[in-house]
């Protein structure tokens, strides 16, 4: 699913955030990233949606080499990723529900059959109850399952979460958790980047521990 | 095609919706387009009332005629009457030397004919041109020069060249201001939705992420520029309109005063379809130039 050989990623000023790294992710798998702040893992999530284009070294999701993508082609190789923001990056002028439409109204969905696809996602993260509120009047945990409900809408093959489950209290951190579980069983493809060692004693899966730019195993 | 529609009826929503959540900023840009609109518009309609006014105060057009001294009053009404048959003449009226005197005498000259030995005054005839553009009264003259009878021809077509002229100036003018006022149009255009851009640059953001072509990403905003630019012109033309109501009246005044009525012209529905299609087209352009612009300067910091 995801092959990433030799990347270096050098920010303008000099900073390497990444440094000769190889890592790959195969299909269903459930990764978690580890390390503390400024070890890299959002930098390596930015790669892997293309939203940063790696110094050197290949960063090659389903085929395609994401550094090398044509500008052109960016949108819709980003709507194969369902993407999970620490913060959020909700829109505070329309509804729970318009937020979750947000991605099938740009992939050309409209309708009946998009309504009725939102309405899924909301009632899989427990949200169907509030289709009609503002995100502002979220407490921060519905918050971030609106977030996942918007990056599972349109039914990706994979899932990037950085820091999902950061600044939420245990109770609510377990619920995150436990759905994207939910989503992994069904063979959708999670990486999650987070600090919480307790979390991942107890959900298992993989872990891809950063230092530094670089790997520790 | 369905999607396709969809995609467009929505951008049109989402580029209506400034109108609702800042009427009073999108009216006052509004009234700004126009006044940029109002002003060419403005000098346009005014010209042409002038134009009209023109041709119905418009003295006529003559030929004068003046006949050799050695050509005798029958001679010379019998050549007014020939060329009263003429195709290119609508009247000819024969002044004989003494009626040309006694003229002179009931202006109030008379003491000067008085002073005369002999009248001096040949026989005279005035030809009304069918035609009173200069170009054909100039031909009509040239013919007459060539009569035997004729001994000088003059042609007063100077007043008519002058307003020609006149309206020629008027009309470049309306043309430079909707130049200059174009460009002030589709400038206003460009800066209204920069501030737009920047103020949902947090949309435009999560639209990139999770996404949304530029493609999609412009489509309002082009919409809004259009829709500003046509809201702008209907604006300008109602400023017109508010002027010509203000200025009818005085109008009116000065008309009776001549006793005679005019009623001054607005825009014609056709003339009022090309002034709100181009200020539509000057906004989407604009819309499209700042678009392109701040867009790209978005990305670079996203």
């Amino acid at each position: 699913m995801i092959e990433i050989s030799d990347v270096t990623k050098r920010y303008p000023g000099g900073h390497e955030a990444l440094c000769s790294l190889s890592l790959a992710i195969g299909q269903g798998e459930l990764v978690f990233l580890t390390g503390h702040s400024g070890a890299g893992k959002s930098t390596l999530l930015k790669l892997i949606a293309a939203i940063e284009r790696p110094t050197s070294g290949h960063v090659i999701v389903k085929g395609q080499n994401v550094g090398r993508m044509r500008r052109a082609a960016l949108p819709f190789f980003r709507r194969n990723i369902g993407l999970i923001f620490q913060d959020h990056k909700l829109l505070y002028d329309r509804s729970v529900f318009d937020n979750v439409l947000l991605p099938l109204h740009i992939q050309g969905l409209t309708g009946s059959g998009a309504f009725k696809r939102v309405r899924a996602a909301l009632d899989k993260v427990g949200l169907l109850k509030k289709e009609r509120a503002r995100p502002i009047t979220l407490s921060g945990g519905e918050q971030q399952r609106l977030c996942i409900a918007r990056a599972i809408v349109s039914r990706p093959a994979l899932v990037l979460a950085d820091e999902p489950t950061a600044n939420l209290d245990e109770a609510y951190a377990r619920d995150i958790m436990d759905m994207f579980r939910a989503f992994n069983e069904v063979g959708v493809t999670l990486l999650i980047s987070t600090h919480d060692h307790d979390l991942i004693r107890r959900y298992g899966g993989r872990n891809v521990q950063l230092a530094h730019g670089r790997l520790m195993t | 095609m369905k999607a396709w529609l969809g995609h467009h009826l929505h951008s049109l929503k989402t580029a209506l919706h400034p109108f609702r959540d800042a009427p009073l900023a999108t009216l006052f840009t509004a009234l700004v387009i126009g006044v940029a609109v109002a002003l060419p518009v403005g000098l346009y309609v005014l010209l042409g009332n002038l134009e009209r006014a023109a041709g119905g105060v418009k003295p006529d057009a003559e030929v004068t005629l003046f006949l050799k001294s050695g050509i005798g009053e029958p001679q010379g009404r019998e050549l007014a009457s020939r060329l009263g048959r003429d195709a290119d003449v609508a009247d000819v009226r024969f002044i004989s030397r003494t009626e040309g005197i006694d003229k002179l005498e009931a202006l109030g000259l008379a003491d000067i004919t008085a002073g005369l030995p002999e009248n001096p005054l040949p026989h005279t005839l005035v030809l009304k041109p069918r035609e009173e553009n200069p170009q054909a009264m100039e031909a009509l003259a040239t013919r007459l020069r060539g009569l035997p009878e004729s001994d000088r021809v003059l042609l007063d077509t100077d007043w008519v060249k002058r307003l020609a002229a006149l309206m020629d100036l008027g009309q470049d003018l309306v043309f430079m201001l909707s130049a200059v006022l174009g460009l002030a149009l589709a400038a206003i255009t460009a800066n209204t939705i920069r501030l737009q851009i920047y103020a949902r640059r947090d949309e435009i953001e999560v639209a990139r992420l999770i996404g949304a072509t530029d493609r999609f990403i412009r489509r309002p905003f082009l919409y809004f520029g259009g829709l500003q630019g046509l809201v702008g012109g209907l604006a300008g033309w109602a400023l017109v309109l508010l002027g010509l109501a203000l200025i009818e009246g005085s109008v009116q005044k000065v008309a009776t005063a001549y006793g005679a009525s005019f009623p001054l012209h607005g825009l014609g529905p056709l003339e009022l379809t090309v002034v709100l299609t181009l200020s539509m087209i000057l906004g989407w352009l604009g819309a499209f130039f700042a678009v392109g612009q701040t867009l790209r300067k978005l990305e670079s910091t996203l």
